[in-house]
């Protein structure tokens, strides 16, 4: 059953005028997550009633082994308090546990007796530990280690006793005995299987894992079966004996030896549970009227035990119940960290490797260092890392997009900053960082205030962050820094963005893919047009959505989509550069660099005519015009056009500039005219609009002049003709342009060119640079289409021929046309 | 200076746009046209480094400001959150198509 079409649609009824009402049975973490979710969607649709057989609102489980540790209090982990019920309208019945579901009459019986009638019931059960069947698991001091009060029997038992066994080597096992000597008690961890973990490392990594723990004041029984669990004379557990009839004091036993979906309740109810609740792929059981989310779910014939699926099933049954009925869960990949201060060990996915599975594993006991990516079909799969987890968001990524690797192969195992990356990595350790060190260099925001705005508001993935903190909000260089901060400050709990899945922006659950693919099939022509067929949220949209919209609108129907100034930029509808005062530069083309009396004579003229303060030579080769007044810009403008001089677009997601070297015309080392294609190629590409700016160079030889090397194209030429370099970028992080091919002459370098830029125009999200985009799709794909397909070069130069037919100078058609010229006037009051 | 102004056409300001309207000797005045042909007025200041808001992207309910992205709710002029801060704003009446402002 992987399909909702069994199941009904029809929405809930229920008395007439009422709100139907939905139930949800346990509140815990995913749960409360579909609730948050269904309010954001629909915040008015159902009357709401919760129960949880725990005494405490929703909190953070995953926080518990940091409470254990003494570093965070109950009242720190609390992700809902009572407040948050109750301005949302819900009824919240806490340390009431649901003992049956009457399915027929539609309604839930609560342990003291009371009916209480649902028209859609949502279960959230979680899971329960595992309790070993041996005698003597129920002796007082026999603990599992699941919820607040667990942990806070663990910390009483810390106050007044000494030894404490756990039993299980697993994450959870080794969190409980680390917190527990952090508590001050002697703890002994006993793992059936011969080394720790042994489904995440190998045994050389376990004993890396194993020497740091003991260094932490850790005893460790490996290889040891546990059989009885024995009383002494106060009746609480003292011993705990083995197979080999050996036996060590305890007056604390933890087992952690695994969980169990918690189904007895949906079982009891006569509900299909095959190892957890089965429900579709929209999170609903075989009685279409109730659905599961969390632990207790068997979707797919998987059960989840870590939050960030989970977080995704309640997104999907979220969107369901409000009958958006777009979501679907199709499985996740997973990941986690232990939760020991100073220990860095993660995985994600299918670390264990199988049929057909590659591993790469580098090793390095005495650096203490282990990693191991495990590969099939050339993707990535799973990935183990310990010591060095700096990569583990970019790991998770590539296997969320189910990325081919084949290309970066040899660089893998070394992380994202070998690659070169296009500024998306931190590049300190987060967990080194001191609290008071500065994060993100835009908006100013340290370490301290990240850490403190994730714990303290249950911050889980990097848009949250970005929304409470303003951290790498703005230029994203500081992106993986700040992903490697999430993932340590809450482990696995951390959601990577979701890639290839995610919307273009809150107004909208369509990702750029979907629009443009959209925008493509149906003819879309303008902005509502697609706001109103994709069915987006807010009516007109925000800054984010609007310009990536325009944007696709205009680069597919080329002539036809209206544009639309008021969704662009500021700068684009101004074709200037606003600048912190409001006023504004200005930027003429010089065609390659180059220019003339006449030129510079107009350029003059108009600074001392319009009193511009500055004049700077840019590092575009040409000349830049600031601190104008913007009603000034249409007066100026029509001076500087009148000698030939046309907008640069210094101010767009557009050509920018073409910068050459001297080359062949002068240079007595050139071997091409540089000058003479970089403006052919200048001329070409006038008037281009793209998903972001790009910018060319054009060196006569190899000695490079003209930075051809990072640049989005770059060209050298040699002897034998060209050499054409792509997807450089020398902003925020410089990355050296990989090499495209060659060409014979001007002609062929146009085409190829052209093909690239309309490639990039057709296929690139709004705002990747060429080396995002590169990064993305890999270059072999791309070398196919502009090089080696002749034929389908060809298409794409004349697409983009055709786009740029008639690009006029935006100056000029401002200058005509009165109506726009209105923008720039003020009014009076 | 209390009373009501007039100051332009609806169809002066374009649709999801806006016009500056200057005051001598006072800061100029960003006046926003909703998709819902709503108007608003508010001082041309942004609160976070006194960008002129008038220059921003306009959507159903708050302009985004051109400088550094801060979100300002055209009705009340309070900055979104995580960003803490307000620009005065005016009441405005519009009269068979014609925008008043009240200073
Ligand atoms: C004027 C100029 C600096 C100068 O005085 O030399 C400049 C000025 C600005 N750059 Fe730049 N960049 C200028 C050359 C560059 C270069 C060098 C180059 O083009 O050879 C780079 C690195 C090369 C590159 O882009 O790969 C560069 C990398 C950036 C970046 C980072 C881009 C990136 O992808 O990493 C930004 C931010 C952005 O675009 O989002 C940026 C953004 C800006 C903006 C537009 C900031 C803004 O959004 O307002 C600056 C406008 C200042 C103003 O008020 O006019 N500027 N900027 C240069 C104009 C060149 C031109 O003639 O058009
Ligand atoms: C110590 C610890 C550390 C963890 N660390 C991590 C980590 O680092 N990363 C990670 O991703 N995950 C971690 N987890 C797992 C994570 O906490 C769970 O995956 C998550 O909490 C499951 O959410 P859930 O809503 O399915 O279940 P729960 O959060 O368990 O919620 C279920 C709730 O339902 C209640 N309930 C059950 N039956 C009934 C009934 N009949 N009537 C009323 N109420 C009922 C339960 O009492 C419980 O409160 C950790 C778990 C623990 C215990
Ligand atoms: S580097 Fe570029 S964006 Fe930064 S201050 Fe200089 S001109 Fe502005
Ligand atoms: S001045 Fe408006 S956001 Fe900075």
């Amino acid at each position: 059953m992987d399909g909702a079409s069994s199941f009904s649609q029809s929405p809930p009824h229920s008395p007439s005028g009422m709100k139907p009402r939905l139930i949800m049975v346990g509140n815990g973490m995913a749960g409360v997550r579909t609730l948050e979710e269904l309010l954001k969607l629909a915040p008015d649709k159902y009357e709401i009633t919760v129960f949880g057989d725990e005494p405490h609102p929703n909190y953070n489980r995953i926080l518990l082994s940091p409470v254990l540790a003494g570093e965070m209090s109950i009242k720190d982990i609390i992700l809902n308090d009572r407040d948050w019920y109750h301005t949302h309208g819900i009824t919240l019945h806490t340390d009431t546990r649901i003992t049956r579901i009457d399915r027929t009459r539609r309604q839930v019986l609560t342990a003291s007796g009371e009916t209480i009638p649902y028209d859609r019931l949502l279960l959230a059960t979680g899971s329960r530990p595992f309790m070993l069947p041996i005698p003597g698991n129920d002796l007082p001091g026999v603990l599992s280690y699941r919820d607040i009060a667990d942990t806070n029997a663990m910390i009483e038992a810390s106050r007044t006793h000494r030894h404490a066994v756990v039993i299980g080597g697993g994450l959870l096992g080794l969190e409980a005995a680390n917190g527990l000597r952090l508590r001050g008690m002697e703890v002994t961890v006993v793992h059936v299987m011969p080394w720790l973990m042994e489904r995440q490392l190998d045994p050389a990594a376990a004993v890396l894992l194993q020497k740091s723990l003991e260094a932490k004041g850790l005893s460790f029984l490996l290889g040891k079966e546990t059989t009885e669990l024995l009383a002494g004379k106060s009746g609480r557990v003292s011993e705990v004996k083995f197979k080999d009839g050996s036996t060590i004091p305890a007056d604390l036993v933890v087992m952690s030896v695994g969980i169990r979906p918690n189904t007895q309740l949906a079982e009891t109810s006569g509900l299909f549970c095959n190892r957890g609740i089965v429900v579709s792929d929209t999170m609903q059981t075989y009685d279409p009227r109730i659905y599961a989310v969390g632990e207790c779910v068997s979707h797919r014939g998987v059960a989840y035990g870590l939050v960030a699926p989970l977080f995704e099933q309640a997104k999907v049954a979220a969107n369901h119940l409000a009958e958006f009925g777009i979501g679907r869960y199709t499985g996740s990949v997973t990941s986690t960290k232990l939760k020991v201060t100073g220990v860095d060990l993660f995985s994600a996915g299918n670390f264990m490797g199988g049929d057909n599975t590659e591993e790469i594993v580098l090793s390095d006991p005495a650096g203490g260092v282990y990693k191991k990516l495990v590969l099939k079909n050339e993707k990535l799969e799973g990935a183990v890392m310990y010591g060095d987890t700096t990569d583990s968001a970019w790991y998770i990524q590539l296997m969320r997009d189910g990325k081919n690797v084949s290309e970066w192969r040899n660089h893998l195992m070394f992380g994202q900053n070998h690659l070169g990356d296009s500024g998306h990595t931190g590049n300190a350790n987060a967990s080194a960082l001191a609290d008071n060190a500065e994060v993100c260099g835009c908006n100013g925001v340290c370490k301290g205030s990240i850490v403190k705005a994730i714990t303290e508001k249950g911050l889980f993935t990097l848009e949250e962050v970005r929304k409470h903190t303003k951290a790498s909000s703005s230029c994203g260089s500081c992106t993986g820094l700040v992903e490697q901060i999430l993932a340590s400050t809450i482990g696995g709990a951390y959601q990577p963005s979701e890639g290839k899945n995610k919307p273009i922006c809150g107004c909208t659950e369509h990702t750029h893919e979907e629009v443009r693919r959209t925008i493509r099939d149906k003819h879309l022509l303008s902005i509502p047009e697609v706001m109103s067929y994709m069915e987006w949220k807010m009516p007109n949209g925000c800054a984010t959505c609007r310009p990536a919209l325009n944007y696709y609108l205009i680069s597919t129907w080329p002539h036809e989509a209206k544009d639309d100034p008021q969704s662009r930029f500021i700068n684009e509808r101004a074709h200037a550069n606003i600048q912190k005062d409001g006023s504004y530069s200005v930027v003429p083309r010089m065609w390659g660099g180059l220019t003339t009396p006449t030129e510079l004579r107009a350029i003059a003229d108009a600074a001392e005519k319009y009193a511009v303060p500055t004049l700077k030579i840019t590092g575009g080769q040409r000349i830049d015009l600031l601190g104008v007044k913007k009603e000034d810009l249409p007066r100026m403008w029509s001076d500087l056009s009148r000698s030939g001089l046309v907008s640069g677009h210094a101010y767009g997601k557009s050509l920018r500039t073409v910068k050459t070297c001297v080359g062949a015309e002068h240079c007595r080392f050139g071997t091409q005219r540089s000058m003479g294609l970089g403006v052919k190629l200048e001329k070409m590409l006038f008037g281009m609009w793209s998903p972001h700016k790009v910018k060319l160079a054009v060196s006569g030889c190899p000695r490079n002049c003209a930075e051809s090397g990072i640049k989005d194209v770059g060209i050298i030429g040699v002897d034998s003709g060209y050499e054409i370099y792509v997807a450089g970028n020398g902003g925020i992080k410089t990355v050296v342009a990989q090499f495209l091919c060659k060409a014979a002459d001007d002609a062929e370098v146009m085409e190829i060119v052209g093909a690239f830029l309309q490639l990039y125009r057709e296929e690139a999200r709004y705002l990747d640079r060429t080396v995002h985009w590169v990064e993305r799709t890999g270059l072999d794909t791309i070398k196919q289409k502009v090089v080696e397909d002749k034929e389908q070069r060809k298409k794409l130069h004349e697409r983009l021929l055709y786009a740029l037919q008639g690009a006029e100078n935006p100056w000029e058609e401002i200058v005509r046309d009165p109506s726009m010229k209105q923008a720039f006037e003020p009014l009076e009051a | 200076m209390n009373d009501w102004k007039h100051i332009c056409s609806l169809e002066d300001i374009p649709v999801l746009g806006a016009r500056i309207v200057r005051r001598s000797g006072l800061p100029d005045i960003a006046l926003f046209r909703n998709g819902k042909n709503q108007v608003f007025a508010l001082e041309d200041q942004c609160p976070h480094k006194k960008g002129p808001l008038s220059q921003g992207i306009v959507t159903a309910d708050a302009v985004t400001c051109p400088l550094h992205g801060w979100k300002i709710r055209l009705e009340s002029g309070q900055a979104a959150e995580p960003d803490v801060g307000c620009v005065p704003h005016y009441p405005v009446r519009i009269e068979t198509g014609e925008i008043f402002i009240h200073f």
